[in-house]
């Protein structure tokens, strides 16, 4: 373990300040020139169901959890033993068990939590009353105690301890605190660094001289970085992308980058509409989207199983886009609306009655999230089909440190647009045929240009027909696009082999699973001589089978790796390849992949010399 | 781009697609109607999106030369409303049917007149589905059975006027495909209005509904024509003042007793009508730039985001 390889999580029922807490302590961290990663797990509720924020600082980039815990700060009694035992399942048994020998936990006293009680020896407990020391806090400043106005800041109880744990200073914290607050609500500012500070300092006092094991270790001669979400840095991408248009419903977890747009209306050119559904949303984008203007819609499985036809619709009338980005969750159905899955992959590939060309792009992180939103946008313009970016709910909500969303310098390509005469002898054809497939696109209100287009089958005018030779000549137009996007859509962008060209195991893999995938094949490759590669592929629909099977052809040894039940990538491959993966990583729990479950995965497939994996054991 | 001359019915015709609907359908009246209306209202067919629905109705934009598209069941509003706000120079009007308006897209319907965008709304209402072979369509009432139906209709019609007064409709009209003229006058007046105008249009379908007929509406059983404008008994739907709210209720309610006025006499013209905030006078609050550029023209593809970047270092 790096030195400054620290997993903190910070645990309690949703309302109680877990969200700030953690968000304020992973931006110190992040501010304080380490890379974080952070993960968050809650249920879809309001008030008091269990939530935790994953927080794991490094001295290189990380992009997936670990398994242990170095520090818990908790809030409740829950996040340390779980759930009532008597409930038919209990597979929520609290984090307490994954506390490394030797970390540390934080709780609230109230909790009523001691050494003798708690059930582990080989950890420190640190019992604070919280609400006390937010009394004393709110007493050095002259005021009186209200519990009603002052209890929020409960929450930095923990946040100080945790800095005495990790000899982190309080005051890096409260730059981030004071950013939060509103400006009517400055005033709380020197109060909330005295909680921190008394925090800090009866911490402290447990521990004594004899400190702690772990430090977290300021670097402050590096550049600043961003800590982003998923569904901010997709949401920026789209400003970038010149989208003029967002049209969304509510729904989990993909509101959260409609919300982050919406904000953004009065300084950038976008329109962010909340529709009365998804069958709405789709079409208002599709409309906006034949208008002229780049356009899109956001949402989850469930909303994307009601813009299926608008799929189609958009596809038929060759619209340029919209783009539609997918946040995965757990299906089918309401299913597990705020976990995690890769259960849409097949849906999106066939969303619609009929057949038809579209686009399906899935981003391995949060750069390439922003990256290939951009990219979504030129694809839309130039093949004049919708595109679906399918990224999921680990994306939208976990929180990753970049140095940039690299979108600077990405190309803008509206595609052909017609520029005709307008008092050209031909009338203007919407759906010309040509031998790229494409018909350049009159913009309506471009004089000459008048074209009608319709979801029935028609002609080179937009006029509905029924013959059979003009059947045959639109559909080899439309799904011929998808031979050509190949063709044009540089490989590089289809798909990518990590690592070295020849490894003991070949990773397969599409979407966010590239993040644990990465940190796990790292830790592997560092604590033994095992080589591991990973094959992500990005681009689904259209599907690069050749290049694909080459790889998997001259791969020693192949794992498919998907967080779904029925390793719908794999499907695919056999599908377009003719090549069955036999070994599969498949999780469905509604939660992502750790760095520590892929590495495993990894060594079930090339077990390690016992001495080596002895070593790793030990680690 | 300015017309040279004000343009007439023929400059928005078509030459190469001819309609496909049956002889004395109430469709060919709300066609003509439209272009003459277009006409009049002198705007150039580059400068005109027509987007309709499905059913004979959608097929509409293939007969009139201007943008047009020919969308899905249910979802011309929709459509519609993002056409309208990726451009507002265009003028646009959605065209669609009795059951794709307050069937399939009723949920559309209510918000779309909640949400008030600036645009014409045209549905064609004959009370079956034509193009499926004459079933009972929302506005068909409780106990007709037309003769394409194996048994009467065993639940309520839709008050469309009803509906789209509850659902905030700013302009409320009623129609007749065969009333050329005041047809044409009620959707120029449509058009003029800002926001989302509703005109239901009655018209017959001579193959499957032998109810609604134009010998129904001539009135040959009981002697009368029975459609007659509101505007000559001196009904006044229009709120002249939209800050007073008594004269809100008023209005609101007056138009509701006329919506349910059918039998021996069925009212036609504006039922109601109010100036009130446009969707788009909502966006350009919060985004003054709106109020005179349309998104098509405000939009920056490649605009630098780094200072939104920089918010999360």
């Amino acid at each position: 373990m790096p030195p400054s390889d620290l997993s903190l999580m910070i645990g309690g029922p949703a309302g109680s300040g877990v969200n700030p807490a953690s968000e304020i302590f992973m931006k110190a961290c992040s501010r304080a020139g380490v890379f974080v990663f952070t993960n968050v797990e809650y249920h879809s509720n309001i008030h008091g169901r269990h939530i935790f924020f994953r927080i794991r600082t490094a001295d290189e980039p990380v992009t997936s959890h670990v398994d242990r815990v170095d520090v818990l700060l908790a809030l409740d009694a829950e996040t340390i033993y779980g759930t009532d035992p008597h409930q038919d399942y209990q597979s929520h048994r609290g984090h307490l068990h994954e506390v490394v020998p030797g970390g540390a936990i934080v709780v609230d006293a109230k909790v009523g939590i001691t050494a003798e009680n708690l059930g582990r020896d080989d950890v420190r407990l640190l019992s604070l009353p919280y609400d006390d020391i937010v009394r004393s806090a709110v007493e050095e400043h002259g005021l009186e105690y209200n519990a009603r106005r002052h209890a929020v800041m409960a929450n930095m109880v923990p946040l100080g301890a945790c800095c005495a744990l990790l000899d982190f200073d309080v005051d890096r914290v409260i730059p981030i605190v004071a950013e939060r607050l509103p400006e009517r609500h400055q005033n709380l500012v020197p109060i909330n660094r005295s909680v921190l500070q008394h925090a800090w300092q009866a911490a402290h006092d447990i521990l004594g001289d004899e400190g702690f094991f772990q430090t977290l270790h300021p670097c402050d001669d590096q550049p600043a970085r961003m800590l982003v979400a998923g569904h901010e840095a997709i949401g920026i991408a789209k400003l970038h992308a010149g989208c003029a248009f967002q049209t969304y419903y509510p729904i989990a977890p993909a509101s959260d980058e409609s919300v982050y747009l919406e904000a953004l209306q009065a300084d950038w050119p976008i329109v962010v509409l909340q529709a009365e559904d998804e069958v709405a949303s789709m079409n208002m984008a599709v409309g906006a989207a034949h208008a002229g203007v780049r356009a899109a819609t956001s949402t989850a499985g469930p909303g994307f199983t009601l813009m299926a036809e608008g799929m189609g619709f958009a596809s038929i009338t060759e619209a340029p886009g919209p783009v539609v980005v997918l946040y995965q969750r757990g299906g089918p159905s309401t299913g597990l609306p705020t976990r995690n899955s890769q259960q849409d992959l097949r849906f999106a590939l066939q969303p619609a009655h009929g057949e038809f060309p579209h686009i399906v792009v899935a981003p391995g992180d949060v750069e390439e999230a922003a990256q290939y939103t951009h990219l979504a946008f030129n694809w839309g313009d130039r093949y004049q089909v919708p595109v679906v970016v399918l990224a999921d709910k680990f994306i939208a909500n976990s929180h990753f440190t970049v140095e940039s969303l690299g979108l600077k310098g990405l190309p803008v390509d509206r595609g052909a647009v017609w520029t005709g005469d307008v008092n050209g002898a031909e009338p203007y054809r919407r759906h010309q045929l040509t031998s790229s497939g494409v018909s350049p696109r009159a913009v309506p209100g471009t004089p000459g240009g008048e074209f009608v287009t319709t979801s029935d089958e028609h002609t080179e005018r937009g006029r509905i027909e029924e013959d059979i030779d003009n059947r045959i000549d639109q559909m080899d137009k439309r799904m011929g696009k998808l031979d050509i996007m190949l063709q044009e859509i540089p490989e590089a962008e289809q798909f990518a082999l990590h690592g070295s060209d020849e490894a003991d195991l070949t990773i397969v893999s599409w979407g966010s699973t590239r993040c644990p995938i990465r940190d796990a094949i790292r830790q592997v490759e560092r604590e033994s001589d095992i080589t591991v590669n990973n094959l992500q592929i990005r681009l689904l629909r259209p599907f690069p089978a050749d290049a694909v099977r080459e790889i998997l052809e001259r791969a020693n040894r192949l794992l498919l790796l998907e967080d779904n039940y029925e390793g719908q990538l794999g499907l695919l491959v056999a599908e377009r390849t003719g090549i069955q993966i036999a070994e599969k990583a498949l999780k469905y729990t509604g939660r992502p992949f750790s760095q520590d479950e892929v590495a495993q995965e990894i060594r079930r497939q090339v077990p390690m010399p016992e001495a080596v994996a002895a070593a790793a054991q030990g680690s | 781009m300015a017309v040279a001359t004000l343009p007439t019915a023929k400059d928005f015709a078509v030459t190469d697609s001819h309609p496909d609907w049956c002889g004395g359908c109430g469709d060919f009246g709300i066609l003509n109607a439209v272009k003459q209306a277009l006409a009049q209202r002198g705007r150039a067919p580059h400068d005109v999106m027509v987007v309709s629905g499905i059913g004979c109705s959608g097929k509409l934009p293939h007969y009139v030369r201007t943008y047009g598209l020919h969308t899905l069941h249910g979802r011309v509003l929709n459509v519609a409303t993002g056409v309208k706000l990726a451009n507002r120079d265009l003028e646009v009007l959605a065209v669609g049917g009795d059951g794709d308006g307050y069937g399939i897209g009723a949920g559309y319907f209510v918000n779309s007149g909640r949400r008030n965008v600036d645009f014409t709304y045209l549905v064609h209402n004959n009370g079956v589905y034509g193009l499926t072979k004459g079933q009972a369509s929302p506005t068909m009432q409780r106990g007709m059975q037309v003769k394409s139906m194996p048994e009467p209709a065993i639940i309520d019609a839709v008050n469309p006027i009803g509906l789209a007064i509850s659902s905030g409709y700013t302009f409320i009209a009623r129609g007749y495909a065969m009333a050329q003229r005041e047809l044409v006058g009620l959707i120029v007046q449509a058009m003029e209005h800002r926001g989302t105008a509703l005109i239901d249009i009655l018209q017959p379908c001579p193959v499957y509904n032998d109810l609604l007929t134009i010998d129904f509406f001539r009135g040959r059983d009981i002697g009368h024509q029975r459609t007659y404008a509101l505007a000559d008994e001196g009904y006044d739907g229009k709120v002249h003042d939209p800050s007073n709210v008594d004269e809100i209720v008023a209005k609101q309610q007056a138009a509701l007793a006329k919506s349910y006025e059918w039998g021996e006499r069925i009212p036609m013209g504006v039922l109601y009508q109010i100036d009130l905030p446009t969707f788009e006078d909502g966006v350009a609050s919060r985004r003054p730039e709106f109020e005179t550029a349309s998104l098509i023209d405000s939009a920056r593809p490649g605009v630098d985001v780094s200072s939104l970047e920089d918010r999360f270092r």
